[in-house]
């Protein structure tokens, strides 16, 4: 589906990181394989430390430490905000909404709409794509989109497929109206069959947690975990990354009309330093434009990777100037989603840690 | 280039017997992480970028078509 918007920016983008560093080496030993072969695995797939939420700390809390930021910092109005949208897979709650949650927390006004949205790896660009639908409203002008995520409680330690890369992270990016006239263009694909490819098992109506639901098990690869724990058919996933993502790309600077070479960057969703790797091969980009260092220093944070690598890797250069940007996010759902737009001229771009 | 295949295989995975004409993945003897770090290997061997949308367990079944893989990623 192609989408289209008028007049939209982003001007601020706030990512926040857990203060907890685990390196990869330090939970080798929870593998059920050789050193030598997690070390072999560790560099092909770039993965060095991730960044670990403290026991009981939830996305909101992440949320709440960077919105005070912000207030504190003179970056954002209580008043100014007429939306808060949540992307998360970590809810607080079932019921309520965490984003109501936030909201009461800092008693932000009754006008204004909370949302919470169920998305993963794609969960930057539903929230952007939900954001700039919402500021065609006459009486919406600015939007908070909370990108968060503190899925490290419901991994498997000895789950080598997952553990290596799960990053907890959260991101705040302001979305507002412009005044200068642009278009950003974006699609988004979903494929529901395939929505088990990526699961936590059990935790939700269909399958309660019980007892049995904890039991863990061996895959025939060698990996423990339980059906309380996140699973990844990590096969499926990258094959349906690789055929769908670089059609998709060339789908959308297509319809933009604009040439691959006249985009400063392609900020990607990042599983693995691989399969990134593969990505700018095949879209035929320099993998220099196509930062894949996120993964490796903080993990994969699902919807928060794409704007935790914007801040991080482009950090104060978006603050005096603009740049042509690619964005993508791919995976739970099965969800595929990618919007071109200018970012820059920044009110922030930084990082955070918590 | 069968040999180089063979010896990269037997340091990835020394336990099992490359030489034998049956199915790597459906044997177990590879796993999918095995295949990321085959495609490593393999690459920096035969100084070739094999394409992503290749990376899939049917083209590392064999010897075979590991060459054949090889070969359509323009080894020589």
């Amino acid at each position: 589906m192609d989408l289209k918007f008028k007049n939209k920016k982003i001007s601020g983008i706030l990512s926040i990181l857990p203060s907890t560093i685990v390196k990869f080496e330090d939970e080798m030993a929870y593998y059920n394989f050789s050193a030598a072969k997690s070390l072999k695995l560790k560099m092909a797939m770039g993965y060095n430390t991730h960044r670990i939420a403290k026991n009981g700390q939830c996305s909101s809390d992440l949320c709440i430490h960077g919105l005070q930021y912000l207030f504190d910092n003179g970056l954002l109005g209580k008043e100014e905000i007429d939306a808060l949208l949540f992307v998360s897979q970590s809810p607080d709650y079932f019921m309520p909404p965490t984003s109501n949650v936030i909201q009461g927390h800092f008693g932000l006004k009754s006008d204004m709409i909370c949302l919470d949205i169920n998305q993963g790896c794609a969960g930057f660009e539903i929230g952007l794509i939900q954001s700039f639908m919402l500021l065609e409203q006459e009486s919406i002008n600015k939007v908070v989109l909370m990108n968060a995520d503190v899925l490290s409680p419901k991994v498997s330690k000895r789950d080598r497929n997952s553990n290596p890369l799960i990053g907890d992270a959260a991101a705040i990016t302001i979305v507002e109206k412009s005044d200068i006239p642009s278009t950003i263009h974006a699609n988004v694909k979903m494929d529901g069959s395939n929505a088990l490819a990526l699961t936590i098992p059990a935790g939700g109506f269909r399958l309660p947690c019980s007892p049995e639901t904890a039991q863990m098990e061996e895959d025939a690869a060698g990996n423990f975990r339980s059906k309380d724990n996140l699973v990844m058919k990590g096969d499926d996933v990258f094959n349906f990354v690789m055929r769908e993502v670089p059609p998709m790309i060339h789908h959308l600077l297509q319809i933009a009309e604009v040439h691959k070479e006249d985009v400063s960057w392609f900020m990607f969703h990042q599983p693995n330093k691989f399969m990134l790797n593969k990505l700018a091969d095949a879209i035929k980009v320099p993998r220099e434009k196509m930062p894949s260092n996120i993964v490796e220093n903080f993990g994969n944070s699902s919807g928060a990777t794409v704007p935790v690598n914007i801040s991080y890797n482009l950090g104060e250069s978006l603050l005096s100037s603009s740049a042509k940007i690619c964005l993508a996010g791919f995976g739970v759902g099965l969800t595929w989603s990618s919007i071109l737009m200018d970012i820059g001229n920044l009110n922030f771009n930084k990082t955070i840690n918590f | 280039m069968k040999e180089k295949i063979i010896a990269i295989l037997s340091e990835l995975r020394p336990e099992f017997d490359f030489s034998q004409n049956i199915n790597f993945i459906e044997e177990g003897m590879l796993d999918s992480f095995d295949v990321i770090n085959l495609v490593t290997e393999l690459e920096s061997t035969f100084k070739v970028s094999i394409d992503g949308i290749d990376v899939l367990p049917e083209n590392f079944s064999s010897i075979d078509s590991i060459e054949n893989l090889l070969k359509k990623n323009g080894a020589k």
